[in-house]
């Protein structure tokens, strides 16, 4: 059976990965923030197929849980719901829109493991590297010549099994990196990769340059 | 159809004063070319000159005749509506009644910390401030009013009123799909800032329509504006080229871009739909965010990246008098 699929977020960022989960015919629920009417009419017209839900509901009955919430507001993701899900951060940090977070200042690791540590359980970093216009227009089927890769970055083996699948349902080459740290690489600022929309050769001669060996384990 | 022209007065090499003195001329030129809109935005960073724009539209008003003073956007998360409604109201008579304000959230978050408010609280700051700034436009008494935001209103007369019956309240939306729940559940007309491709802004004016529908708004009363980035050469190849390094520069602001602007970007952001060519290849644009979007105005940002005096009135000459006529004519 599909893994089920929660996002938590409805705005820019997460109405456009709810849509690809419904067309990836995966089971979806969406969470936002807000009154559940407004949210009700966001997910009609631009995630329709997804169910708006609580994000503690969302988050309970999913396999996957995707957060794609403003850094400034990750109190606000029920963190004991996350229990037990493949938990994925889309989230980024850059000061001039988030405003400056103590948390993520001066923070030598990857921002996902700030987040990992915040929310208190194991997180996969992905999606994160891809602006919401071009995941929403870049999707294309396996083979394709044209089809840009997400990169996949967590510590546990099946966690990112579980995520690089969604990713290539969605329509899009999972390259997966291993460990969580290593998606630093992915994130605005540090590299080429944050924006760039490239393919997985380019992708993976990108990171190869920046001296980060892909993960083994391809699905 | 109504077309303008927006700025935040980027400042580039030139001296605060000599960019404001070149905003008034070029909007006293708008105003004579027959433009409908000058907007100016703020932000509160050294690489741009307008942090007050409202003092800018109040000496532009005294220059022109007929153009609408507008704004692009006012940061009101960071205001008081209250003297925002009377700086405005100030203008519009000052004007004749051409004032016009655009609230919104602002992309930067400068203003948050120079104004002493928690960037944390952002969401509940602009819905309160918004819906306490369309009361006091469109309701001509007292105003009692309770919230997070600010101290209480009780009966307060907050004067002078504008000449417009009803000093034009737009919300700026950026892409947020509950700003346009916000605009539409408001009833006031939606500006969406769109930069490369208008097609993904469809869902934001149909839940626009929507919220408006299921709040009980007459149709009659709704608007759609679109604006973003805008430069229009001679040729097509030449507007390119010319304006390629401002804007590449420009956008090294962005993070995807901290490096600059990769000419290969650049390109496809123009072939998405960034407003940069020949006159009539930006006729096209304009007239196909029309045709996806339903917009009654189109804003071009005129004067991105601290480009010269010489190439931004070159531009805006262009957009005046080869682009303007030619969309009006077609969308009439």
């Amino acid at each position: 059976m599909s893994a089920r699929v929660a996002v938590l977020g409805a705005g820019k960022v997460g109405t456009v990965l709810a849509r690809l989960s419904v067309a990836a015919g995966r089971p979806t629920a969406i969470a936002g923030s807000g009154d559940p009417a407004a949210l009700g009419l966001i997910v009609d017209v631009l995630a329709p197929g997804a169910v708006p839900m609580t994000g503690a509901d969302a988050a309970a009955q999913a396999d996957i849980v995707i957060v794609a919430v403003p850094l400034a507001r990750l109190e606000t993701v029920p963190a004991a719901a996350l229990k037990g899900r493949v938990v994925v951060d889309a989230m980024n940090y850059w000061p001039p829109v988030d405003g400056v977070l103590p948390a993520w200042e001066d923070a030598t690791p990857s921002s996902s493991e700030i987040v990992r540590d915040l929310l208190g359980v194991d997180v996969v970093k992905s999606f994160n590297h891809m602006g919401y216009h071009e995941l929403d227009a870049w999707t294309r089927p396996a083979g394709d010549l044209d089809r840009r890769a997400l990169a996949v970055a967590g510590d546990d083996g099946a966690a990112v099994t579980a995520v690089a699948e969604l990713v290539d349902a969605m329509g899009f080459d999972p390259v997966p990196l291993r460990p969580l740290g290593a998606g630093r690489v992915l994130q605005p600022g540090s590299s080429d990769i944050f924006g760039a929309d490239l393919t997985r050769a380019e992708l993976l001669s990108t990171l190869d340059a920046l001296g980060v060996a892909p993960a083994a384990a391809c699905p | 159809m109504e077309l303008g022209i927006y700025s935040f007065g980027d400042s580039g090499t030139h001296s605060t004063r000599q960019r404001l003195a070149d905003l008034v001329a070029q909007a006293r030129y708008a105003d004579e070319a027959g433009l409908d809109v000058i907007a100016l935005g703020e932000h509160h960073r050294p690489d741009f000159t307008l942090s007050a724009p409202e003092l800018v539209l109040a000496a532009i008003s005294a220059v022109t005749e007929r153009i609408r003073l507008s704004t692009a956007v006012t940061v009101l998360s960071t205001a008081d509506p209250v003297r925002v409604y009377q700086q405005f109201a100030t203008l519009d008579q000052l004007s004749g009644g051409r004032a016009e304000i655009v609230a919104g959230r602002g992309a930067f978050t400068e203003s948050f910390g120079l104004f002493g408010y928690d960037l944390r609280e952002y969401e509940v700051l602009f819905d309160e401030k918004l819906r306490l700034l369309l009361t006091l436009a469109r309701e001509e008494g007292p105003v009692t009013w309770r919230g997070r935001t600010r101290e209480p209103l009780d009966d307060a007369l907050v004067t002078p009123r504008a000449l417009q019956p009803v000093l034009p309240v737009w919300v700026g939306v950026g892409g947020t799909p509950q700003s346009a729940v916000r605009a539409g559940r408001l009833g006031a007309p939606m500006f969406v800032a769109i930069f490369t491709d208008p097609a993904p802004a469809r869902g934001l004016v149909e839940i626009y329509h929507r919220a408006a529908a299921n709040a009980g708004h007459d149709p009659a009363g709704l608007r759609v504006a679109s604006g973003g980035h805008m430069y229009v050469g001679h040729t097509s190849q030449g507007a390119r080229d010319e304006f390629y390094p401002y804007y590449a520069e420009y956008l090294s602001k962005l993070p995807q871009f901290s490096g600059g602007m990769p000419r290969a970007a650049y390109d496809e952001w123009i072939r998405a739909g960034l407003l940069v060519g020949s006159p009539q290849e930006v006729i096209d644009k304009i007239m196909n965010h029309r045709e996806l979007l339903g917009i009654s105005r189109y804003v071009g940002q005129f004067d991105v990246g601290g480009m010269p005096a010489g190439m931004v009135d070159k531009s805006l000459e262009l957009f005046a008098t080869e682009v303007a006529p030619v969309v009006r004519k077609e969308s009439a």
